[in-house]
């Protein structure tokens, strides 16, 4: 997934200079990062070099010069190659929220860990209701349901995370609750039922 | 952001394109006092306890979903609150009265005028046609047919299938009958929508389209909804979620 991927689709409907190609990716990808104009005006000076864009006029109105830009036969090719490419799968390496899960079960007990994921339950649900009133806003562009639905989706795996989460730690919690009564240096565990 | 719909309402700027406008119905609902509220339910089949000790509230005019996982209680507490059942203790209140302390007739003429309710399976009756199915409950409660038919055709309409009202339930594809159904229960005009995993047998397309709608009609008519789902992706359409688990509000003694 590359912003010169991007810039090329976009360029492909028709040529146009970089300001606009900003205007329209920020419009067709709302839940995307704001493209930076440095950003787009480098991406493009790159793939002119490698011949993907070429510059086919200035146009000088009032204020700075603008390039207009078009998707060359080469350019054309590249972004046909890379929309026939399979996106590689995440390695979900980094999880901030089995990482602070953990930490609450080692500095504090399960109460406070259960507590943490019912809390940021709560906070996935609130921005999955938000997505959910985007899409069905009769008024929404395909672009912006499109992009609901995949933020969705992800939240919908983290909270199916979440809730399992909160069933192996009730568990836990059974379990110890239903060992051997603890020795005088563990510390007590709170009621759960 | 982790705001409730509530706060999100209030603290939304008006042009904001993609948030719901700070309407005055979320803000006033939230100062009335619940149209529906549970204490203490308790409630067993046999041995198997489906219900220990549940107590919540409904908010008029808003859609609460109760989530939890399979087995955990979300349909008895529904039988329970729509007075379907009868809890072994505890109080279901509508308004100011204890419904669970009345008698079966009480509660069933309830059933027809103020609540209305809605499964998975939209349980049409396959031999009538679209627009019968959804006339039935006003048939029964007495309405003349001419005018009970005139609102089942509106009733359709406003949810998009006016093009089904001839048709007979095996006709029509899953998420048309279900809007039907929707329509079904929605015609009394109950103040209470019960919907037990009404999208469960549905592709996630379909069961978009009928979500909206029926989000889109109970927001105009007032409706309080119990939404019953195990989805987090349908729960997402409701303002509130409580979550059910081993027949208990999770979290419900954490704040
Ligand atoms: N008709 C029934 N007879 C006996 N047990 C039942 C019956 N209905 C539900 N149960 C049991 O009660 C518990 C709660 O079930 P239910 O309310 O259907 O949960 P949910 O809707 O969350 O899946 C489960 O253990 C279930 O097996
Ligand atoms: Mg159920």
């Amino acid at each position: 997934m590359s912003t010169g991927h991007v810039l090329m689709g976009l360029l492909s409907t028709r040529e146009r200079h970089g300001y606009d190609l900003k205007k329209d990716h920020d419009e067709r990808f709302p839940a995307a990062r704001p493209l930076a104009f440095g950003q787009v005006y480098a991406t493009l000076e790159r793939l002119r070099k490698k011949g993907h864009v070429e510059a086919v006029e200035i146009e000088r109105v009032e204020g700075p010069d603008r390039t207009v830009y078009r998707l060359t036969g080469d350019g054309r090719a590249a972004l046909a190659e890379w929309l026939s490419e399979v996106e590689k799968p995440s390695p979900f390496v980094s999880n901030p929220l089995a990482t602070k899960a953990t930490i609450a079960l080692l500095v504090a007990d399960e109460a406070t860990a259960a507590d943490y994921l019912r809390r940021q339950r709560d906070a996935h649900l609130a921005r999955m209701r938000e997505y959910t009133r985007l899409k069905t806003d009769p008024q929404a562009s395909i672009a912006e349901v499109l992009g609901a639905d995949y933020a969705i989706a992800h939240l919908d795996a983290d909270l199916r995370w979440l809730d399992t989460a909160l069933d192996r730690i009730a568990a836990l919690d059974r379990s110890l609750a239903s060992s051997p009564p603890p020795t005088p240096d563990d510390k007590p565990l709170k009621d759960f039922s | 952001m982790t705001h409730s719909i509530p706060d999100a309402a209030e603290t939304t700027p008006p042009d904001s394109a993609t948030e719901r406008p700070p309407d005055a119905t979320t803000v006033v609902h939230h100062q009335n006092r619940p149209v529906l509220a549970a204490r203490s339910l308790v409630f067993s089949y046999g041995n198997t306890a489906a219900l220990r000790g549940v107590s919540m509230h409904l908010t008029r005019g808003e859609i609460l979903a109760v989530t939890g996982p399979s087995g955990s209680g979300k349909s008895t507490l529904m039988l329970c609150l729509a007075g379907l059942v009868t809890p072994d203790a505890g109080e279901v209140r509508f308004g100011d009265q204890v419904i669970s302390a009345e008698k079966e007739a009480f509660r069933s003429k309830l059933r027809r005028t103020d609540f209305g309710v809605l499964f998975q399976f939209g349980q049409l009756v396959p031999e009538l046609t679209a627009v019968e199915n959804v006339a039935l409950p006003l048939l029964l409660a007495g309405v003349k047919r001419s005018s009970a038919i005139t609102a089942a055709t509106t009733w359709l309409d406003r949810f998009g299938v006016a093009e089904v009202a001839g048709s007979r339930p095996p006709e029509m594809s899953g998420g048309q009958g279900q809007r039907v159904a929707v329509a079904r229960a929605m015609v009394t005009e109950p103040s209470v929508l019960f919907a037990d995993e009404p999208t469960g047998a549905l592709d996630a397309l379909s069961g978009e389209q009928v979500l909206t709608q029926m989000v889109r009609v109970v927001r105009e008519a007032g409706t309080s909804v119990v939404l019953i789902t195990h989805d987090a992706t349908v729960a997402a359409y409701g303002d509130r979620e409580i979550v059910v688990r081993d027949g208990m509000i999770d979290g419900a003694d954490h704040g």
